[in-house]
């Protein structure tokens, strides 16, 4: 509980800055990560002895085509799942054997998802649905931080705005603000330009960058080639192996 | 996610479906208002057998002729009328039969009254002085059937409030009863209409002149009426008029009696019985409807489950527990439940209010009643809503996202 005051004390005072980690201290660290699906004959290995270290403060792309295990990888970064076998170590922390409700905690805490369908609730203003994370943490001031998180992503003066009323890159954009309120350790993103057109996925990009240069850590998970550069760092899985890494 | 907030949630999403969460509560409302409703009829029909027998004076033993006993309240008058006026004078005998304060044989049939200003058709009853105490009764204006009236067999009758008033006569006009005339010496004081009869609608003449005159029956009685001194000493008054009528009647095997003696608690008991068992069958239909509500109200939070997947899913990634989820479900199924049943409540009360008025059909309604129909209202529609509920917890985000 002190733990969870302090921490909605920090997301309070310091919205801008990243995390309470120290920048290139270790934020992830996959060992060895197997997935299966299905059992027996049907046994699919989505995931095979995967091992990856992103520290805090860095921006990765992870490129691949479809069914190569990106979708997975993606699971288990954002803790949405848990490995067959391997150890996941997010910021010192073993999640890999983590319970529903403990996953839940470190989701609600330490990450924010950006999805390609925005998943934003159609009832809810824009400022409503950036507040939902921080509805799962009982903190007092949401209004004022939902409105923070809007401000900078640029939508100040679209608050009361119902998604419908929102252009594509708008309601993405409201997605991020949702994923920053609060205060997480990384971003993660998938596809997150994957329902946009040429300029509101520049826009959106943009917004991922500028993110990452305040100190952020980001991973987008992408197929798409034109994407990959807004990272500074591009791993390739192919077959649900990591195949090789480029530095950007 | 604290308490607040989950009851926010819910009743956002309730909100957002109306026309659902509206057709949803009616199920419920209906299944309230028919329990509430049905039970205050049948209350108001039990309160109304009770009052009136009770009025009658819970000391109050009847004597008919006739053996089927077993069990039975209302059977048992056999058709030979074995009872007589000996019998009468035999109960009367203080000595053998201490704890009999007052006799009254009774002899009745439907006839209709015709005076000057119109005509009525009422129960006339051939009795003694005796009838006013075992009915528990008092004369408004004039006087009762006196004990020389019946030695005289005199042609004098005395009526209810209603009777009279309705034939427009009072103390000293004359009414014709089967042709012959009758002068009313007496008015009784109003007691009130109970339920199903009005008692201030009958006549009363001595049980000599309905015999010769009116019903017939050559000295035998219908019916003998006692009252105890007491409602304590009931017990031992029906034990000595047993004794008396075993002995005038010459009957050595008491199973083999030719009459049947039943107290006013008896009645009671088994007319208590009666309208008990018709209320729990109303309310067990009304019961039943609720259930269906129940199970509307899972039908629905079972479809919303599958429509809002994806907005499961989402709750999910941004940090909702299981738990969480759980709450949020059962929370919208009780509020939808809780709304109907205070709809139900509401409608229940209606129906009290105008069926009395619409369909003169007595409606009591007594809390207890009420606040168990709510009660289980709510009961139902949480246990309705776990399986729903459930299954909104345990989906996995991942699946939930892409649907």
């Amino acid at each position: 509980m002190a733990e969870a005051i302090a921490e909605v004390g920090a997301a309070a005072q310091s919205a801008e800055v990243a995390s309470g980690l120290a920048p290139s201290a270790e934020l992830i660290r996959l060992e060895s990560i197997t997935k299966v699906y299905g059992s027996g004959d049907a046994e699919v290995a989505a995931l095979r002895s995967f091992s990856l270290n992103v520290t805090s403060g860095e921006s990765v792309a992870v490129m691949g085509p479809s069914g190569s295990g990106k979708s997975t990888l993606m699971n288990i970064l954002g803790c949405l799942d848990i490995p067959s076998s391997g150890r996941y170590w997010f910021a010192g922390q073993d999640v890999s054997r983590l319970n529903e409700t403990e996953l839940a905690r470190v989701r609600n805490r330490r990450i924010g998802f950006v999805f390609q369908q925005f998943q934003l609730l159609p009832k809810l203003s824009a400022w409503r649905n950036v507040e939902l994370p921080l509805l799962y943490r009982n903190v007092r001031n949401r209004r004022a931080l939902a409105l923070r998180a809007l401000e900078q992503v640029g939508l100040s003066n679209r608050v009361d705005h119902r998604p419908t009323q929102l252009s594509g890159g708008q309601q993405q954009r409201v997605a991020i603000a949702r994923a920053l309120v609060t205060n997480p350790d990384l971003i993660l993103a998938d596809e997150p330009t994957g329902n946009l057109d040429t300029a509101s996925s520049r826009d959106v990009l943009a917004v991922l960058r500028e993110l990452n240069e305040q100190g952020r850590t980001i991973i987008v998970i992408t197929h798409d080639p034109e994407v990959a550069p807004v990272a500074r760092r591009t791993v390739h899985v192919r077959d649900g192996q990591l195949v090789d890494e480029v530095a950007a | 996610m604290s308490l607040a907030h989950t009851i926010e949630t819910g009743l956002r999403s309730l909100l957002g479906h109306r026309l659902r969460s509206v057709l949803t509560t009616l199920g419920i409302l209906f299944g309230v208002a028919a329990v509430i409703a049905t039970v205050g009829i049948g209350q108001a029909s039990s309160d109304s057998v009770t009052a009136r027998i009770t009025s009658l004076g819970t000391n109050l033993l009847t004597i008919s002729s006739g053996s089927s006993v077993t069990g039975g309240v209302f059977g048992g008058a056999g058709s030979a009328n074995t009872l007589t006026m000996a019998d009468v004078s035999g109960l009367q005998d203080r000595q053998s039969a201490p704890d009999i304060q007052a006799v009254a044989p009774v002899t009745q049939g439907r006839a209709s009254l015709v005076s000057t200003s119109g005509n009525w058709s009422t129960t006339v009853s051939g009795s003694t002085s005796g009838w006013l105490v075992t009915n528990s009764r008092t004369i408004g204006t004039g006087s009762f059937v006196s004990a020389n009236d019946v030695a005289t067999r005199a042609q004098v009758i005395v009526l209810g409030s209603t009777t009279a008033s309705n034939l427009g006569v009072g103390v000293g006009d004359l009414v014709l009863v089967k042709q012959i005339p009758f002068e009313v010496i007496g008015v009784l004081a109003p007691a009130g209409s109970q339920g199903f009869g009005n008692q201030d609608d009958l006549a009363v003449v001595p049980i000599t002149t309905a015999q010769d005159e009116l019903f017939g029956g050559n000295g035998s009685v219908q019916r003998i009426l006692l009252s105890a001194t007491s409602a304590s000493t009931v017990g031992s008054a029906y034990l000595e008029a047993n004794q008396i009528l075993l002995q005038t009647h010459h009957v050595t095997d008491p199973s083999a009696a030719d009459f049947t003696i039943t107290s006013q608690t008896q009645v009671l008991s088994t007319a208590q019985a009666v309208t008990q068992t018709l209320t729990i069958l109303l309310a067990s239909v009304a019961a039943i409807s609720l259930l269906v509500g129940g199970i509307g109200v899972m039908n629905i939070m079972l479809v919303s489950v599958t429509e809002r997947t994806s907005e499961i899913g989402l709750r999910k990634a941004l940090g909702a527990t299981p738990g969480d989820l759980f709450r949020q479900f059962v929370i919208e199924a009780g509020t939808l439940t809780a709304l109907g049943g205070l709809l139900g409540v509401a409608t229940g009360l209606a129906v009290g209010y105008i069926v009395p008025r619409a369909a003169n059909i007595a409606v009591t309604i007594t809390p207890l009643p009420v606040l168990t129909a709510v009660g289980v209202a709510v009961a139902v529609g949480l246990v309705f809503g776990v399986y729903p509920a459930l299954r909104a917890a345990r989906l996995a985000p991942i699946e939930a996202l892409r649907a």
